[in-house]
C-alpha cells in the first residue's frame, strides 16, 4: 500500500540503472536531503552536532570506505584507524602548510593521499586472502599509528606531540576551530557525506563494482573472465582509503579539533568502524549509513539511560556496551549476516504486498 | 587416424550435413602438463578451427579439464606451444586470456552468488567496458553511456537464452538448471572468438539437456562462435560435435568426425575397458 | 667478550623467554583452528578473562558485584575468603570449561559451515562480549596475580655467565619456567592429538567435518573439547602474563601478537606456532636494540611483528610450515 513498484515502469535501460530506479525510493531520498539541508541546520545546537550528527555524518563516510573493501571487494581490513590517521595527518600537514587554501581542497586532498598509502598496503592483497590478509592490514594499523607518533615532522615538532586544528573558514564562515558554529561544522561534512554516498553509489552500480564484487564471490573465476586481480582490488584499497581518509581528515579537523594519535586512530577504531557495517549490513551503502548511525546512537542512548536515568557509575555503563555490541555482532552474523540493510529490505518486500500478502 | 581428412589448415571446408567449417584459429602444439610428479597432459597435439564445434571426450581423469584449463590459461603447461590466431601465444595471465576473447564456463557453475541475474551476465562485458573510475565515479559521459550499450547486448543475450523473468533474481536463489544457463549467458555476453563449455550437462535431465543443446546449437549457428565442449554424454557429444578429441590418461587416443572416433579400436578399449595381458 | 655483543645475546635471550609466551597464545589458535577452521581473535581475551577469574577465585571475590551493588544499592565485594591457588585454578578451569560449552551451544552451533571470514568477525563480536563480561563480573582496575611463580632475576645464570663470559646475563626465573611450561604444554598436546581416542577424532574433524560425522564422531563434543583446550592454554598462558605484567587489558592484546606468529608459522602447525614465536620474540627485541631504539624513535616492537610477517607473506603465503596452496577451478 505504501510501497511499491508496480505500475512503476522503466523505458530505457538508463532509466532502469539509475540509482533509484523505484519512484519511491527516489522520493524518499529527495525527502531526506531536504530535511537534512534545510530542516536539521536551523535545528540543532552544539550539543545535538557533536554528540550525534558529526559522529554519524563522519563515521558513515569511513563506513562506506570499509564497505567498499570489505563489502563490496571482499578484502578485510583491520587497518581503518591507521587509514583515518593518515587522513587527518595529512589534513593537518595541509592546512597548516597551505593556510590559504580552501579546506574542501584540503580534506579532498588528504583523502587523495590516503588513497594512495591506502593502494601501498593494498599491494600484498594480490597474495594473502582472507584472514591473513586482515591480519597484514594490521601492521598497516600499527605502522602508522607509530609513525605519527614518532615522526616529530607529522606533528609539526609541537611538545605535546598532538596535532591540533588551526581556525579556518571556507566562504567566509568558521569551520574549524574552537568558535564555529554548530551548523556550519554540520553542513560542511554533510556535503562530504552525500558527496561520498553518491560516487560510492555510482561506483558500486558500474562496471568497477561489478568487478569489485566478482574478485569477493569467486576470485579465480572473475580472473578467467577478465578481471585483472590486482587493479580490482588495489582500486578496491585506493577508492576505501579515499573515503576513510576524508572521514579521518575531518574526524580530526572539524570534529575533535585535536588529536593524539593512539588515541583516537588506534585500533579500537578500526573495530568499530568494521562493526558498524556488519550490523549495518556488508555490500550496502545503506546499511553504511544504518550502522554509523546505530553505534552512535547506542552509547549515547546507554549513557542516558545508565548513567542519567539509572544513576549507575560511567564504567559499568561502559563494559555493559562492550557486550552488547559482542552480542549484537554475533547475533547480526548469525540471524542475519546482511545486517540493517537486509531487514530493511525485507520491510519493503512485506510492505510492497501489504495488507493482502497472498 | 592422424587429423582425419582434413584439407590444409588455412582452408574452410564443408562437412557432410553441409556446416562450413572454417580455418584453424587455435592450435595445441605438444602440450605436456605435470602436477609435481605426475602427467595430467602427455604430449597432444589438436586444432580447433573457427566456427565448428569441437568435443573432447575421455574416461575421468583423462585430463580434460585440465587441458581446458590450459586453453584459458589457469594452467601453465611445462612444454607445448599455444597459437591462436596464428601467432604464438605468449604466456599470460587468465584474464588476458579471456580479454583476448576466449571465454568459458565451469564444470562446478562458479557464478558470482551475491549477484543478480542481470549483474552476472553483464561481468560478462567487463572486458569491454574501459571508462576511467573518475567517468565512473560521476556517472557521466563515457560511463554512462558505456553502461547503456554494454546493457543492451547484455539483454541481447538474456533474450536469446531465455531468461529474461529472471534478470533481477539473486543468482543463489536459482535452481541448477538455471545456473547453468546463467553461466553461458555469462560467457556469451562476452561475444566470445572461442567458447569453452566444461560438462554444461553434467548434471541435468533429458529435458534440460535437451534444452542446453539447442542453444549450443543455436550459439553456433546464429553468431558463428567457435565451441570446444567437454561432455560425458556420448550421444550429446556424437549429435552436437564435427569433431572430437579422445583423451586418455592425459593421452590423445583418437581425433576425428565423431563417426571416426566411434569406430576407433583404441577408443572403444577405453571406454569399455580391455583385458590387459 | 665486547660489551656490545653481550648486550646483544642478553637481549637474544629475553627475546625468545617473550617468544614461548607468544608461542603460547598462539598455540591456542592453532587448536581451534585445525579443529574448526574458526581463526580465534578472542584468544587473547580468554587468557584475559581466565586470568581475571583466578585472581576473583583467589581473593575471593564477589561476581557481578559492581553491578549488583548499582542495581540493587547493596556494598558487596568479597566473600571474606581466600582460595589456595591451585584449587582456584582448578575452579578457573571448570570456568573454562562451562565458557566453552556456551560459546559453542550459544555461538557456533549456528555458524558452522559459515565463511571462515564471518566465522573470524563473530570471533572478535565474542572478543568485545567477553572482556565486557570479564570486567563487569571481576572489574576492570589492574591486578597482581601470585600463584606462587618463581620470580625475579635468576641469580645462578647471572653468576655462572658473569664467570664464564665476565658478564652476568639477566634472566627472570619467571620466563624460565614459562618456558618449561610452554614446553611441556606443547609435548602434551601433540602426545594427546596423537595417541588418544579423543585426539584421533580431533585430528578426523580438522581433516573433514562430514567424514568425521560419517564414521560417528560427535562434532559438538569435539568442538568443545577444542575450546576447552583453547580455555585451558589461555588459563596458562593468562597466569604467566598475568605474574609477569598484571591482569589487565593490555593482557588482551597478546593476542594481537600471537597473529603475526600464526601468519609466519602457518595457522595448522603445532611446530610453526612454536618456532614463529621465537622468531617473533628474538626479532622485535633485537629490531628495537640494534635498529628501532637507536635510530627509529624506539618502541618499534608494537609494528614489527606485523611487518615482518607481512613481508614474509608476500612471499611465502601459506607460512613457513603451511601445506602449501594449490588453487582449483
Amino acid at each position: 500500500m505504501f510501497y511499491r513498484e508496480a505500475g512503476d515502469f522503466s523505458t530505457t535501460y538508463a532509466e532502469d540503472q539509475q540509482t533509484f530506479p523505484i519512484k519511491f525510493d527516489r522520493y524518499r531520498y529527495y525527502v531526506v536531503l531536504f530535511v537534512a539541508i534545510f530542516v536539521i541546520p536551523f535545528m540543532v545546537n552544539d550539543y545535538w552536532v557533536n554528540s550525534l550528527f558529526l559522529p554519524f555524518l563522519i563515521y558513515a563516510i569511513a563506513a562506506i570506505g570499509l564497505n567498499i573493501l570489505v563489502g563490496y571487494c571482499g578484502q578485510v581490513s583491520l587497518g581503518t584507524g591507521g587509514f583515518m590517521a593518515v587522513g587527518a595527518y595529512a589534513c593537518y600537514k595541509l592546512m597548516t602548510a597551505m593556510p590559504d587554501v580552501s579546506m574542501f581542497i584540503h580534506i579532498l586532498l588528504a583523502g587523495v593521499i590516503t588513497a594512495a598509502v591506502g593502494a601501498l598496503f593494498g599491494l600484498p592483497s594480490l597474495r594473502i586472502k582472507g584472514f591473513y590478509l586482515a591480519v597484514a592490514t594490521l601492521a598497516a594499523q600499527f605502522f602508522l599509528v607509530w609513525l605519527f607518533n614518532r615522526v616529530p615532522w607529522f606533528y609539526n615538532y609541537s611538545a605535546s606531540g598532538q596535532i591540533s586544528a588551526p581556525e579556518r573558514d571556507t566562504f567566509g564562515i568558521l569551520i574549524t576551530g574552537p568558535n564555529t558554529e554548530a551548523w556550519a561544522t554540520y553542513m560542511f561534512c554533510l556535503i562530504f557525506t552525500v558527496f561520498s554516498a553518491l560516487v560510492a553509489r555510482n561506483l558500486t552500480r558500474g562496471s568497477v563494482g561489478r568487478k569489485w564484487m566478482a574478485i569477493r564471490d569467486m576470485d579465480i573465476a572473475a580472473e578467467i573472465i577478465g578481471v585483472n586481480p590486482l587493479r580490482a582490488k588495489l582500486t578496491a584499497f585506493a577508492v576505501s582509503s579515499f573515503f576513510i581518509g576524508i572521514s579521518g581528515a575531518l574526524f580530526f579537523s572539524i570534529y575533535l579539533g585535536a588529536v593524539e594519535v593512539g588515541e583516537a586512530f588506534g585500533i579500537q577504531k578500526s573495530f568499530l568502524v568494521l562493526f558498524m557495517i556488519i550490523i549495518g549490513g556488508l555490500g550496502s551503502i545503506f546499511g553504511s549509513f544504518a550502522g554509523a548511525a546505530f553505534l552512535v546512537l547506542l552509547p549515547v542512548l546507554l549513557k542516558i539511560v545508565g548513567v542519567d536515568w539509572l544513576g549507575w557509575p560511567t564504567d559499568i555503563v561502559a563494559h555493559l556496551q562492550l557486550v552488547i555490541v559482542g552480542g549484537l555482532i554475533i547475533i547480526f552474523l548469525i540471524a542475519e549476516p546482511h545486517g540493517l540493510a537486509q531487514l530493511w529490505r525485507v520491510a519493503k518486500e512485506k510492505l510492497r504486498l501489504w495488507p493482502f500478502p497472498h | 587416424m592422424e587429423r582425419d581428412s582434413v584439407k590444409d589448415q588455412a582452408d574452410s571446408y564443408v562437412t557432410e550435413d553441409g556446416r562450413t567449417i572454417g580455418p584453424t584459429v587455435m592450435e595445441m602444439k605438444n602440450i605436456t602438463l605435470r602436477f609435481g610428479g605426475v602427467e595430467a597432459i602427455k604430449d597432444i597435439s589438436f586444432d580447433i578451427r573457427e566456427g565448428e564445434i569441437r568435443a573432447i571426450i575421455g574416461p575421468n581423469g583423462a585430463g580434460k579439464s585440465s587441458m581446458l584449463n590450459v586453453i584459458s590459461g589457469f594452467y601453465v603447461p611445462q612444454e607445448g606451444e599455444v597459437w591462436y590466431k596464428g601467432a604464438q601465444r605468449p604466456p599470460m595471465k587468465p584474464y588476458q586470456v579471456a580479454q583476448q576473447g576466449i571465454a568459458r564456463t565451469f564444470q562446478n557453475i562458479a557464478l558470482f552468488e551475491g549477484m543478480s541475474v542481470l549483474d552476472n551476465v553483464m561481468t560478462g562485458r567487463l572486458t569491454q567496458m574501459k571508462s576511467g573510475l573518475l567517468a565512473q565515479s560521476l556517472w557521466k559521459g563515457k560511463a554512462e553511456r558505456e553502461e547503456v550499450e554494454n546493457r543492451e547486448i547484455a539483454e541481447k543475450v538474456i533474450d536469446f537464452l531465455e531468461i529474461q523473468a529472471i534478470r533481477k533474481t539473486p543468482v543463489a536463489r536459482l535452481p541448477y538448471g538455471l545456473k547453468k544457463r546463467v553461466e553461458l549467458a555469462r560467457a556469451l555476453a562476452a561475444e566470445p572468438t572461442i567458447l569453452l563449455l566444461d560438462e554444461p550437462m553434467a548434471g541435468m535431465n533429458v529435458e534440460e539437456k535437451e534444452d542446453m543443446s539447442r542453444f549450443i546449437l543455436d550459439v553456433n549457428d546464429e553468431f558463428g562462435t567457435t565451441i570446444a565442449l567437454i561432455e560425458h554424454d556420448m550421444g550429446v557429444v556424437m549429435d552436437l560435435s564435427d569433431r572430437v578429441v579422445v583423451m586418455d590418461y592425459g593421452r590423445k587416443i583418437g581425433d576425428g568426425s565423431p563417426h571416426d572416433v566411434r569406430n576407433n579400436q583404441e577408443v572403444i578399449d577405453a571406454y569399455l575397458g580391455v583385458a590387459h595381458d | 667478550m665486547p660489551e656490545q655483543l653481550a648486550f646483544t645475546i642478553e637481549v637474544f635471550m629475553n627475546g625468545l623467554m617473550a617468544g614461548v609466551l607468544y608461542a603460547l597464545v598462539a598455540l591456542g589458535f592453532v587448536l581451534i583452528y585445525k579443529a574448526s577452521g574458526i581463526f580465534n581473535y578472542a584468544q587473547g581475551v580468554m587468557a584475559l578473562f581466565a586470568a581475571l577469574t583466578l585472581v576473583g577465585i583467589m581473593e575471593g571475590q564477589v561476581p557481578f558485584s559492581h553491578l549488583i551493588n548499582a542495581i540493587l544499592g547493596t556494598e558487596v565485594h568479597h566473600f571474606g575468603w581466600h582460595v589456595p591457588a591451585f584449587l582456584a585454578i582448578v575452579l578457573t578451569m571448570v570456568v573454562m570449561i562451562v565458557l566453552a560449552y556456551c560459546v559453542q551451544r550459544f555461538v557456533f552451533r549456528y555458524l558452522v559451515g559459515q565463511e571462515p571470514i564471518i566465522l573470524f568477525m563473530a570471533t572478535i563480536g565474542l572478543a568485545y562480549f567477553l572482556e565486557g563480561v570479564g570486567d563487569l563480573m571481576w572489574g576492570s582496575e589492574i591486578k597482581t596475580l601470585d600463584v606462587g611463580l618463581p620470580q625475579g632475576i635468576n641469580v645462578w645464570i647471572d653468576e655462572f655467565t658473569f664467570e664464564a663470559t665476565g658478564y652476568g646475563f639477566f634472566i627472570d626465573n619467571l620466563d624460565i619456567v614459562a618456558s618449561i611450561v610452554a614446553a611441556i604444554l606443547v609435548i602434551g598436546l601433540v602426545m594427546f592429538a596423537q595417541y588418544t581416542k579423543q585426539g584421533r577424532a580431533m585430528r578426523a574433524v580438522a581433516d573433514d567435518h562430514q567424514a568425521a560425522l560419517s564414521v560417528g564422531v560427535s562434532l559438538n563434543f569435539i568442538w568443545i573439547l577444542v575450546w576447552s583446550l583453547a580455555g585451558f592454554v589461555a588459563l596458562v598462558a593468562g597466569i604467566m602474563w598475568g605474574a609477569k605484567s598484571g591482569v589487565q587489558f593490555s593482557l588482551s592484546l597478546i593476542a594481537l601478537k600471537a597473529l603475526p606468529v600464526l601468519m609466519l608459522g602457518g595457522f595448522t602447525s603445532i611446530p610453526g606456532a612454536i618456532v614463529g614465536g621465537l622468531i617473533i620474540g628474538v626479532g622485535e627485541k633485537l629490531f628495537e636494540f640494534l635498529i628501532g631504539a637507536p635510530f627509529l624513535g624506539g618502541a618499534t616492537e608494537n609494528w614489527f611483528a606485523y611487518m615482518l610477517a607481512l613481508v614474509f607473506l608476500v612471499f611465502r603465503p601459506q607460512g613457513l610450515f603451511g601445506e602449501k596452496i594449490i588453487e582449483r577451478v
